[in-house]
């Protein structure tokens, strides 16, 4: 049983009681809501006569379903457009914050609350989307939870839980050039497999990922759940406290000294116990990409689809199964393999500094002939930052589609598609079947850079050979 | 509520490690504001993928219609945490599940709909399933009290968290209630927090 941890001091100072089941009460400082997950839980809590109960700690925003072309109401997908109508009306109905499009402050949810500053150290946050373990990047405990789980935390800003353990993630040194925060923690998953996190906590510690930009760390923790961890965070440190100072949520004046001091007293502490640790050395972390059909199933740029006698027993059925899916052989480079999409955005990928990396990458090329590669920032302020900076005539002018904020084909639940079996170098998080808006569309998982690189080829590339 | 202590029927196997909830139900089904007409997308294009193939998706042979119980591998919902993935499974007919393992935000999301998920070793739940395919008119029973399973003429031991099995035992799976009673004391534990005054 770990001690000492920022996951148990978090969780204890939460903890409202014990319920009869012998699970934890637990209040959760901040509850994000979307679209999609939470129009049931408010017509479950219309069922049952229930309010909101603290309307200001929840807020809201629409990005599954938003188109990022045409985005004038109302929707041309009459679906689409009725969900927006319900999280309007609810959020009017119960007092709660909604950043609409065109607001200025809409985008992905794991964007827009860490840019608002409303994502901060010490707090528990819970969304109805399993991406949520994004915001433990700032030292918060962050869950994805489901729609009934969204109905209990409207009704009673609270969650009925089991306590997990902790397990360590060391990676120490510096990233080698063109390696990047997405190619760890893909690196991790392939390690420790899909399973590996569940009923685990992840907490990212070691000099790599104190060396990282709050964007970086907010990458990694993102695919925690990928790992099967429910939540993964990193301590907060000066690179957290920097990030949130002056931002509109982030507390201001004596409040801020008050919050840096209770903050740090919430690390981990030195002689911690944790129930596992697992250390990695950042220099062994290559350039990586995914073959098969879940995000473990990844492999360095310059490596081989992995052969059936290489692998634990357990995942050969899955590997058969991803060699037919992805039509990719067993012993065949995955550099070089042809591209029909290019994707870059995502609550994993989609912030200004995956923006810069992978304009970098794009400036002065062009995309090659065949080739659909479109960029959707991951909110509407990053959005205006890239502009502002002129990333987005930089992609414009590679030959790239420049987008407006939301999901988009990460998940495809609006009208960007594969189509048929069209294979997908994306910066998102997920490479199931079917993933990206087709039964037989492909995906291949990477960085932000790698997927320009990608872009500009027309192949998987090692981006290094692209970086001066 | 209703207390949850046994569950009895006929079993459908689903094989297959990491099944994700994107497969169960996919994105674009995702477009409504109620989880009515799940049931009939559940596994869709897994389901129409396999009616190319020799073998039809276990969802479509005749001899499980109207199952109850499912029995599945290693990972089972494992990605998205949209619950629409249970309750399109539970508006099918599902009503429990035995695996492997389950991932941990499709087991919340279960519990919070009442459906049991248990787990059990590896070449118990191969066994099981092969019996199923052997044998699918003959009802199966998951006993959460003397947390087995009996098929034929024998059973299998299965765990579940015990904190989930106090929530089935006792009726009390829907916790919204219990949470809401406590709204006094979850302001105390609010009022506590040095950032709730900050905001």
């Amino acid at each position: 049983m770990s001690k000492g941890t920022l996951f148990d001091k978090v969780w204890d100072l939460h903890t409202v009681g014990t319920l009869p089941s012998g699970q934890t009460q637990l209040f959760i400082g901040l509850h994000l809501i979307h679209e999609v997950t939470s129009p049931q839980a408010f017509s479950m809590l219309r069922d049952r006569g229930l309010k909101v109960l603290f309307p200001e700690r929840t807020v809201a925003t629409a990005d599954h379903i938003v188109p990022t072309e045409n985005q004038a109401r109302p929707f041309a997908d009459v679906l689409a457009e009725e969900m927006m109508q319900a999280i309007e009306k609810n959020c009017k109905e119960n007092g709660i914050t909604f950043h609409n499009i065109g607001s200025g402050n809409q985008g992905v949810v794991h964007v827009i609350a860490p840019e608002q500053g409303l994502t901060q150290p010490g707090m528990t946050i819970a969304c109805g989307d399993s991406h949520t373990s994004t915001h433990g990047a700032f030292g918060a405990i962050a869950f994805g939870i489901g729609t009934s789980q969204v109905r209990d935390v409207l009704a009673s800003q609270t969650l009925a839980l089991s306590k997990l353990k902790v397990r360590k993630i060391e990676v120490n040194g510096a990233l080698p050039t063109g390696v990047y925060a997405k190619d760890v923690i893909l690196h991790v998953i392939r390690t420790l497999g899909v399973t590996g996190g569940v009923g685990y906590a992840y907490e990212f510690a070691g000099t790599t990922f104190e060396q990282m930009s709050m964007e970086e760390r907010m990458t990694v923790c993102n695919m925690a759940i990928e790992g099967g961890a429910r939540c993964g965070y990193v301590n907060p440190d000066a690179v957290t406290f920097e990030y949130l100072q002056g931002r509109d949520f982030a507390p201001k004046g004596a409040d801020w000294d008050q919050a840096v001091s209770w903050w740090q007293s919430l690390r981990s502490d030195a002689e911690a116990e944790y129930d596992d640790v697992v250390v990695f050395d950042a220099a062994d972390i290559p350039p990586t990409v995914t073959w098969g059909i879940t995000p473990g199933q990844g492999i360095g740029v310059n490596q081989q689809v992995p052969t059936p006698d290489s692998m634990l027993e357990g995942d050969r059925v899955l590997a058969e199964e991803a060699y037919r899916y992805m039509d990719l052989a067993p012993g065949q480079a995955i550099a070089g393999t042809k591209i029909d999409v290019c994707f870059i955005g995502s609550c994993t990928n989609g912030r200004i500094s995956d923006l810069r990396e992978a304009a970098k990458i794009a400036e002065g090329r062009q995309v090659a002939e065949g080739v659909k590669a479109f960029v959707v920032p991951g909110s509407e302020r990053v959005k205006q930052q890239a502009e502002a900076e002129g990333l987005d005539k930089i992609f414009l002018a590679a030959g790239f589609e420049w987008r407006e904020a939301g999901c988009s084909m990460c998940l495809a639940m609006n009208p960007d598609k594969l189509q048929g079996r069209q294979i997908s170098a994306s910066s998102s998080n997920r490479n199931f079947k079917g993933r990206q808006g087709s039964s037989s569309g492909r995906t291949l998982l990477m960085s932000p850079a790698m997927v320009a690189a990608a872009a500009v080829q027309g192949t998987v590339t090692d981006v290094r050979e692209l970086l001066h | 509520m209703s207390q949850v202590k046994s569950i009895a029927g006929r079993g459908i196997p689903l094989v297959g490690n990491d099944v994700d909830t994107d497969r169960i139900i996919p994105a674009r089904f995702l477009r409504c504001v109620t989880f009515d007409g799940l049931g009939e997308q559940v596994f869709t294009d897994d389901r129409a993928q396999a009616q190319r193939t020799s073998e039809p998706h276990a969802f479509d042979q005749p001899q499980y219609q109207g199952a109850t119980l499912m029995v599945v591998n290693r990972n089972f919902g494992c990605g998205s945490s949209r619950e629409h993935a249970p309750q399109a499974i539970a508006k099918w007919g599902i009503k429990a599940l035995i695996g492997e393992s389950f991932a941990e935000i499709f087991f919340g999301n279960c519990v919070a709909m009442g459906i049991p998920c248990v787990t059990a070793a590896p070449e118990d739940v191969q066994r099981l399933q092969d019996w199923l395919a052997e044998f699918p008119q003959n009802p199966i029973k998951l006993d959460l009290e003397a947390l087995e399973v009996r098929f034929g003429h024998t059973s299998v031991p299965v765990l579940m968290g015990e904190g989930a099995r106090n929530m089935f035992l006792s009726g009390t799976w829907d916790a919204c209630g219990q949470l809401v009673a406590q709204a006094e004391q979850v302001r105390q534990t609010a009022a506590r927090l040095p950032y709730v005054a900050w905001s």
